[in-house]
């Protein structure tokens, strides 16, 4: 599906972008304004990104959060590729359907809904079981696992419905069984697809504000935390150099998913040439 | 009493002693499966022999995959027996069956070497290193694709992923091969010449092929025998000449070939000879099955059984109006308008080349039809 | 005779029904499969969801947890079961309630509809690229997804603020002379919204509109068509299905949006979700706060119900 593509068309794909980019592009300049006021220009300087790395509460809030959405990515794919398999090659079985709920429900949740019933839950539980004493850490990690898991879910789901099942069945037929069919056709087939889901269960981790602030305990502080404790005061210089960190950093790891992707298509290219040669 | 179980129980000994022989290699015994309501496959009973290259032909939803994989094991029958060798294969997973399968887009594993997914089925079977790349090497020169051993399916043309996937099955040496649509993906005149390699390969191994086609000529040249498959039943078995010259059954012989379908009534039935009047005359046919005098079936008549010429005022035979042609070079059809206003299909060879364009038969000519009366073909309804 | 019929049966006999067992142990992992990620959201989700449930209809009490027991043991052996529907009661009486709702749903279609408007034509536009150029803008779209959410609402902050880059902009060219407002009120919410949601828009559009085939906007163009009315006639219809998934995924959370209102909308702009965290975090009111989710999620069923079935309906067609 290619086309002319209207002038109409054209320039409003240019305001849109300018729209979702002009913001950042702003955010990451006024983080090397000297003057302590961000929309007033006081000169360029890197002063904000060593009063940043001089916070250890910054260093403190960067490590829950890594070492949390460490954890959760990788439960939640784990999770996540145990459910998407489930839904995609078991065939029916009993309460598939209310799995398949819980299984979407989650994504479409509102945030504070969820953040609220994990939270008095957590504290039930404490009353019934005496477990977890505190909140923080832990109950933070479960909560993301729980909607982080939905969304690998649903990654792994089309993965392998985009599959098919005929090269399982080829293994099967040519005498593996079903843990051989796992380890050596559907695993390594599915492997982008999980690399993507624990990605994207790490960003959300990394992200996620709202459901954190109400499972958290005092004294454990997530970096959404900390920065939303300073930014609803007003503007702050050093969060437009945080700000300016996490914008590069995902850059640099989207330019290298770009590469591989452009590997990826030379790859496939120089394939079908091989391939058109043989029928000669 | 006494003596004729003594026969009977005799008799069973003799036919054990020869059973590796007469009986046949795949028994299906009343097989249905059902989705629900549907029944894609309604009480089918088969028998295939060692050596056979037996296709499944039907259009598509007649109950053939469904079959196939039923055989393969990645379906199980609703109701019936599937006996491979005599062994039930009820309870067999796919992964333990003595069969192996061509899938129909071929199903190569992408992230394997052409060597790999060859080798794959016999490391399943925990063969030595050794052995394993010989067998791979040995069918990879049966396919002529010694070359391309280190190539992944990616880099290969629609005809060597075939004979990859052809050679994959293969190698695990099974009593019976399953070929889904094993030509469907490549094009006509390739299809063409793999039809004989496929034969020649099989006649090579001396595996039993079971093929699934909706391809009525792929089906006519390959087989030994074919199933045509309608609505989850078999409608006729037999050899390509039997289902083409003698076919039973009025959708047979509609889907294989073409035919002029009339419709008959018999006049008489004595001794064998059974006569049924239609709007073409009188045809006989010796049928020992007993059809009761003025039962009405159908008479069926191959377009290019009927020779067509121009009526000249000695024409006793049918006599007709050339209402259309359509031309294809080596043949013609004619749609010939009787009387009647029937429309009756002719095929004619163009064995010479018209000197004169008068010679041409051509529209709203007057042309006379006749037939050798054992060319027809008696359908029960 | 009998020794006949002993051969008829593989002489593997005994290592065929061994087998036959290891496979019935194969056949166990399955059940691991699905138990696994089953059961935790059984208790992770749905358990805490009935808890929200059941306290909304409890009274607060002064202690910790703050709400009262609903089922309790009176003498050892009567249960008795109170349901008290006052905070409920409470929340439809008290008109401040009742319009944080409509206010809530008021922003998130607005938000909706601008985000369709700002979000069709950039999927269309992509749609309409050559193929490298298609990769790369949908690699531009997504990008700002993976950034993240709090600092994108933040960005805004500095460009709406009294002295921020609009305000600015606006002076140096003489349009105004002192400041517009437009952080703190339900202007700074939409675009908000808008800004962090329109990638949920563009993409399920840009999914739906892709596998179109062009052949039909040709067809109607030899059957005379105007490219206008092609567009009206063909293309919307046909995009509907995109449309409506990418309308509710941008309505559904923008109706319990927090941080959007919170930063952009300060104490002017009213909306649910805030309202809960509010009655959780400072009123400590969990049943009030209970009953205002339940309410919420009555509110978005039906939107969430017909998001499944469209995405059901889509994964029948694959």
């Amino acid at each position: 599906m290619h086309n002319e593509r209207s002038r109409f068309l054209t320039f409003m794909l240019y305001v849109g972008l300018a729209f979702l980019y002009i913001p950042m592009v702003l955010l990451v300049i006024y983080s090397f304004n000297y003057s302590k006021l961000v929309p007033v220009w006081g000169g360029w300087s890197t002063r904000w990104y060593k009063v940043l790395f001089e916070s250890p509460e910054v260093w403190e809030a960067v490590s829950l959060s890594l070492q949390i959405a460490f954890i959760n990515a990788t439960f939640a794919t784990l999770l996540g590729a145990l459910a998407g398999l489930a839904m995609v090659r078991f065939g029916k079985f009993r309460g598939r359907t209310i799995f398949g709920g819980m299984l979407v429900a989650p994504l479409v949740m509102p945030e504070v809904i969820t953040g609220l019933s994990l939270l008095i839950f957590f504290i039930s539980l404490k009353e019934l079981i005496g477990w977890p004493l505190e909140r923080g850490f832990t109950t933070i990690t479960i909560a993301h696992i729980t909607f982080s898991l939905a969304y690998v879910a649903v990654i792994v789901q089309a993965r392998l419905t985009g599959m098919g099942i005929s090269l399982e069945e080829a293994a099967a037929d040519l005498g593996a069984k079903p843990f051989k069919v796992m380890s050596a056709i559907t695993l390594p087939r599915l492997a982008p697809g999980l690399l993507s889901g624990w990605l994207l269960a790490f960003c959300l981790s990394l992200d996620d504000l709202v459901i954190a602030s109400f499972v958290t305990g005092p004294g454990s502080t997530t970096l959404p935390i900390l920065i939303f404790s300073r930014i609803r005061l007003g503007l702050r210089p050093d969060i437009n150099a945080l700000a300016t960190i996490i914008i590069i950093f995902v850059a640099i790891l989207v330019a290298i998913a770009a590469f591989i992707m452009l590997r990826q298509q030379k790859r496939e290219l120089i394939d079908q040439q091989m391939a058109a040669r043989g029928d000669v | 009493m006494v003596n004729s179980k003594a026969t009977s129980g005799s008799a069973a000994l003799t036919g054990s002693n020869e059973f590796s022989r007469d009986r046949p290699l795949l028994e299906i015994k009343g097989v249905s499966k059902k989705f629900g309501d549907f029944t894609a496959v309604n009480n089918v009973d088969l028998d295939i022999y060692q050596g056979e290259l037996f296709c499944l032909l039907g259009g598509s939803g007649c109950g053939k995959t469904t079959l196939l994989r039923m055989l393969a094991g990645f379906e199980n029958p609703s109701s019936g027996q599937i006996l491979i060798d005599g062994q039930d294969m009820s309870e067999v997973p796919p992964y333990k069956r003595p069969t192996n399968m061509m899938f129909q887009n071929y199903a190569l594993f992408p992230h394997m070497t052409v060597e790999k997914n060859i080798a794959f089925g016999l490391e399943q079977d925990g063969l030595a290193k050794t052995e394993i790349s010989e067998k791979v090497d040995n069918i990879l020169k049966l396919v002529e694709l010694q070359d391309y051993k280190k190539r992944r399916p990616q880099q290969l043309s629609g005809g060597q992923r075939q004979r990859v996937a052809l050679a994959r099955a293969l190698v695990k040496e099974p009593k019976l091969l399953l070929l889904d649509e094993p030509l469907a993906a490549l094009d006509k005149k390739l299809r063409e010449q793999t039809q004989f390699e496929l034969m020649n390969i099989q006649d090579k191994v001396g595996v039993t092929f079971v093929v699934v086609t909706h391809d009525q000529e792929e089906a006519m040249t390959l087989s030994t025998r074919i199933a045509v498959m309608d609505k989850g039943r078999f409608i006729q078995t037999g050899t390509p000449t039997e289902i083409y010259e003698y076919p039973n059954d009025r959708f047979v012989a509609d889907f294989i070939g073409s035919a002029n379908i009339l419709d008959g009534e018999v006049v008489s039935n004595i001794e064998g000879k059974v006569e049924v009047t239609t709007y073409l005359g009188k045809f006989s046919f010796k049928n020992t099955s007993n059809i009761a005098k003025g039962s009405t079936l159908y008479v069926g008549l191959r377009p290019e059984k009927i020779s067509i010429s121009r009526a000249t005022s000695k024409s006793k035979n049918i006599i007709g109006y050339i209402d259309d042609i359509g031309y294809f070079g080596n043949t013609s059809r004619y749609k010939v308008r009787l009387d009647n206003d029937q429309i009756i299909d002719v095929t004619a060879q163009n064995q010479k080349r018209p000197k004169d364009e008068k010679d041409r038969l051509t529209y709203e000519d007057k042309v006379n039809l006749s037939w050798d009366n054992s060319s027809a073909m008696l359908l029960l309804k | 005779m009998s020794s006949v019929k002993k051969e008829k049966k593989p002489s593997t006999d005994l290592r065929y029904y061994i087998s036959l067992s290891a496979d019935k142990l194969q056949s166990k992992w399955k059940t691991i499969v699905i138990f696994i990620p089953f059961a935790w959201l059984l208790l992770f989700f749905l358990t805490p969801f009935f808890i929200v449930a059941k306290i909304s209809l409890a009274e607060l009490v002064i202690t910790s947890p703050p709400f009262s027991k609903m089922i309790e043991w009176v003498d050892g052996s009567v249960i008795t079961i109170r349901l008290v529907f006052d905070n409920f009661i409470y929340i439809f009486d008290d008109p401040l309630y009742a319009r944080t709702y409509l206010n809530s749903v008021k922003i998130a279609l607005v938000s909706t509809f601008l985000a369709l408007l700002i979000g069709y034509p950039i999927a269309y536009a992509i749609v309409r690229s050559k193929p490298v150029t298609k990769q790369l803008l949908l690699f531009a779209i997504i990008l700002p997804f993976w950034t993240s959410f709090l600092l994108r609402v933040y960005a805004w902050m500095g460009l709406l603020a009294d002295q921020g880059t609009i305000n600015n902009i606006l002076i140096y060219l003489g349009i105004t002379e002192t400041p517009i407002r437009l952080l703190y009120t339900e202007f700074a919410v939409y675009i908000g919204i808008v800004y962090t949601y329109l990638p949920f828009m563009i993409l399920p559009l840009y999914a739906n509109m892709e596998k179109l085939d062009s052949s039909l906007n040709e067809a109607a163009a030899d059957l005379g068509s105007g490219p206008i009315n092609t567009f009206f006639k063909i293309t919307l219809p046909l995009s509907m299905p995109g449309i409506i998934a990418g309308s509710l995924l941008v309505f559904i959370p923008a109706t319990g949006e927090y941080v959007i209102p919170d930063l952009l909308g300060g104490g002017n702009v009213q909306m649910i979700g805030r309202q809960l965290y509010n009655e959780f975090a400072r009123n400590i009111d969990w049943p009030v706060a209970s009953a205002v989710a339940i309410v919420l999620l009555l509110l978005l069923v039906l939107p969430m119900a017909i998001y499944q079935h469209y995405q059901a309906k889509a994964a029948e067609v694959k």
